[in-house]
């Protein structure tokens, strides 16, 4: 195998990696983007759908969609519980303390899961056909096509509703200033409540395609796929929805070059350092305007 | 609203507490409850397990625990030893070093167990060694294969015991089968960087490979819980050696073979004991299976093992891996130590030293006094088409041999 086909190959793989990085990202920087609030369970909120969708196929006997949107909609609540008991009451409290209470969230829901689902791994049935085509000696594998193609859609669905629907522009005036908007008469903690909601779904969307294409779920899944997403996420700028898809794919290309051409042993390097660079030279990241926060 | 607000802000906060508190008391199972209380004198005996209950080694901890458990039941269910019931304390490590040493103090001191089982993996084994040490409690690890975990300096240190082989040879085995077997000429190591214990066989691998002749021609890393190893895979590819070797644990080997071989990757790829899952089949699928070899302590086929495993099955309702065979090696192991000595500690030691064929669910083991590691044989298992077959069974090494060895290197 020739460079130019090792390098294609490799891009391939980072696509792929990527889109999984974006998907996760994408529930994360919605979030952030409206309350300001680096939601650390959020990783958790994704293995908790990832159970959820494997018990619906293993012990309901669904098929893979309905199964990922019973899943979407019990996440759903599940996230919106979340806000509702553990970041509702400090909405007023300094940022840290929601930060604080994020990490602590994001503990309970490991170990809780630990106990009722025991920490052995679980493997999914194998519920759609994994297809990997030969293109010319290049391998693409098509849950891979398939969970790019949902990011996507996902995607151009969320921007949908945040910049045309009425929703979306209660979530906009709430994140501009919460306190404003809800005296012009928009209900902040139901904007908020449906933001959680959204966010969670798609998390739960990505635990479920995660778990099958992967094959195996665990309680502690979440927390590296939850890391990469917030580097993702603020690569792309946090708050910015296509930047989240960016993020992930630039992210999973970079990892996927450096474990091939540098060394494996420097990926989770290779994507920390581009946190800290980001976070040094362009701190709105990639698709982020530099404004100052008004105090 | 302002006053509701507040007034909710301390009800969840209690709410949480309420909440964490059932759960810390519920992982401990109903076990611990009498923990506080000091040894009942006459018609008990207490054993400590400490074990990875949570955190990263979860499910390797777990297992051992429910083999431990499993042994001790059935010495129970038999009316016990010498009319006496064993009764286990467990504690969590949490799968670190320094909370190993906790649990074991807290084990020692303040539950009076007579003897620990535990840890499963191999530096919360060594951390805890030296609390067991100081206070003369015996300690029986069940799965670490580390050498250094009951070896210090040189000196085997008097307290601690395994039930199963060491590292190095394990590593011996796969490389002297790559060279001799699969007339292999070149391997590429795939380790996972975050585990000693990946990369100690992997390091005495690479020895023994060379050492025959044949060259190591790449080196690659991964991490554990790592669900993506296709960039790695990808160059691994570009080696094209005869055999690549994976020395880790069965969840990510599961997704190694499965991506290799859809990438298009046809050598043998070897591995160790950490392979030992049924799992391994379910996550990389039979066909992905084909052409790789792995070395364990038991084949689950021998006629010699099935009682065990129908016994885990009728407790469990599932088949045991190697964690739970080994944490049921060593229950039974100390079992009959105790069936001996009753509750003294230091006799409990002498029997453990002195086994000696002793019939556990794996199989026969004696106990080699100078390092007090079990002699055992060493079994190449082959899948083929997602069946376990034996490839070849190493008889066990006698520890002249194995005296032998050591001088050589």
């Amino acid at each position: 195998m020739d460079f130019a086909h090792q390098l294609v190959q490799q891009l391939i793989n980072g696509v792929s990696l990527g889109s999984i990085y974006a998907l996760i990202a994408l529930g994360y920087t919605m979030i952030y983007g409206i309350i300001k609030l680096i939601n650390f369970a959020h990783g958790d909120v994704y293995m908790v759908g990832a159970y959820i969708g494997f018990a619906a196929i293993t012990i309901g006997h669904l098929s893979i969609f309905p199964a990922l949107l019973l899943s979407m909609a019990i996440t759903a609540v599940l996230g919106m519980l979340v806000e509702r008991i553990a970041y509702k009451p400090l909405r007023h409290a300094p940022r840290i303390s929601l930060l604080i209470t994020a990490i602590g969230v994001s503990f309970f829901l490991e170990y809780t899961s630990m106990y009722f689902v025991t920490p052995t791994p679980r493997t999914f049935p194998e519920v759609m056909p994994n297809i990997s085509f030969n293109l010319g000696g290049f391998i693409i594998n098509g849950q891979q096509l398939l969970i790019l193609s949902i990011t996507i859609v996902l995607m151009a669905i969320l921007t949908y509703i945040v910049q045309k629907t009425k929703l979306g522009k209660a979530m906009r005036a709430a994140s501009f200033d919460t306190e404003t908007a809800q005296l012009m008469g928009v209900d902040s903690d139901k904007v908020i409540s449906m933001t959680f909601c959204i966010g969670s779904a798609l998390a739960a969307a990505a635990g479920v395609l995660v778990g099958v294409y992967y094959n195996t779920i665990d309680p502690l899944m979440g927390i590296m796929p939850g890391l990469k997403a917030f580097v993702a996420a603020v690569l792309g700028g946090i708050g910015i929805l296509p930047g989240a898809v960016v993020g992930g794919i630039v992210l999973g290309v970079v990892e996927a070059l450096v474990a091939g051409f540098l060394s494996s042993t420097f990926r989770d390097a290779a994507a920390f350092a581009i946190l800290i660079l980001v976070l040094l030279i362009k701190p709105g990241g990639l698709f982020g305007k530099n404004t100052n926060e008004k105090v | 609203m302002f006053f509701s607000k507040k007034k909710f802000r301390l009800a969840s906060m209690i709410a949480c507490g309420i909440l964490a508190s059932a759960l810390f008391t519920g992982c401990g199972g109903g076990d611990s409850a009498g923990g506080g209380e000091q040894k009942a004198a006459g018609d008990e005996i207490v054993i400590g397990a400490n074990f990875e209950l949570t955190g990263n080694h979860a499910q390797y901890g777990a297992n051992a625990n429910n083999g431990l458990k499993l042994a001790v039941k059935e010495i129970n269910d038999a009316g016990g030893v010498n009319g006496k019931k064993i009764k286990i304390v467990e504690a969590d490590s949490k799968s670190e070093a320094a909370e190993s040493v906790n649990a074991a103090t807290k084990l020692i001191s303040d539950d009076k167990v007579v003897a620990l089982v535990g840890p499963a993996v191999t530096a919360n084994v060594i951390a805890e060694s030296q609390v067991a040490t100081d206070n003369m409690i015996p300690i029986i690890a069940p799965a670490a294969t580390n050498p250094d975990v009951t070896v210090e300096n040189g000196k085997v240190k008097p307290y601690v015991f395994r039930a199963c082989f060491i590292d190095p040879q394990q590593s011996e085995v796969m490389a002297q089968f790559a060279r001799k077997d699969l007339m292999a000429n070149t391997a590429v190591l795939y380790l996972d960087s975050s585990s000693d214990y990946s990369k100690s066989l992997g390091k005495i691998f690479k020895e023994r490979f060379e050492a025959d002749g044949g060259t190591v021609v790449m080196e690659e890393a991964f991490l554990a819980k790592d669900q993506d190893f296709k960039a790695a895979l990808t160059k691994i590819q570009t080696a094209n050696a005869d055999v690549i070797f994976v020395p880790a644990y069965y969840e990510e080997v599961g997704k190694i073979i499965k991506q290799a071989r859809e990438l298009g990757i046809t050598a043998a790829i070897l591995g160790t004991d950490g392979w030992d899952d049924s799992k391994v089949i379910d996550i990389a699928g039979k066909d992905a299976l084909n052409n790789t070899f792995f070395c364990t302590h038991y084949f689950e086929g021998d006629a010699e093992v099935q009682p065990f495993i129908k016994a885990y099955k009728a407790e469990y309702n599932t088949d045991p891996n190697v964690f739970a065979a080994l944490g049921y090696d060593a229950g039974k192991m100390l079992v009959n130590a105790i069936d001996k000595a009753g509750n003294d500690s230091k006799k409990i030691r002498d029997n453990i030293e002195a086994i000696t064929d002793l019939q556990v669910g794996t199989g026969k083991i004696t106990m080699d006094p100078s390092t007090h590691n079990p002699i055992k044989g060493i079994v190449v298992i082959e899948t083929k088409d997602g069946v376990r077959e034996l490839r070849t069974k190493i008889a066990p090494i006698s520890p002249e041999a194995q005296e032998r060895n050591e001088a050589e290197q």
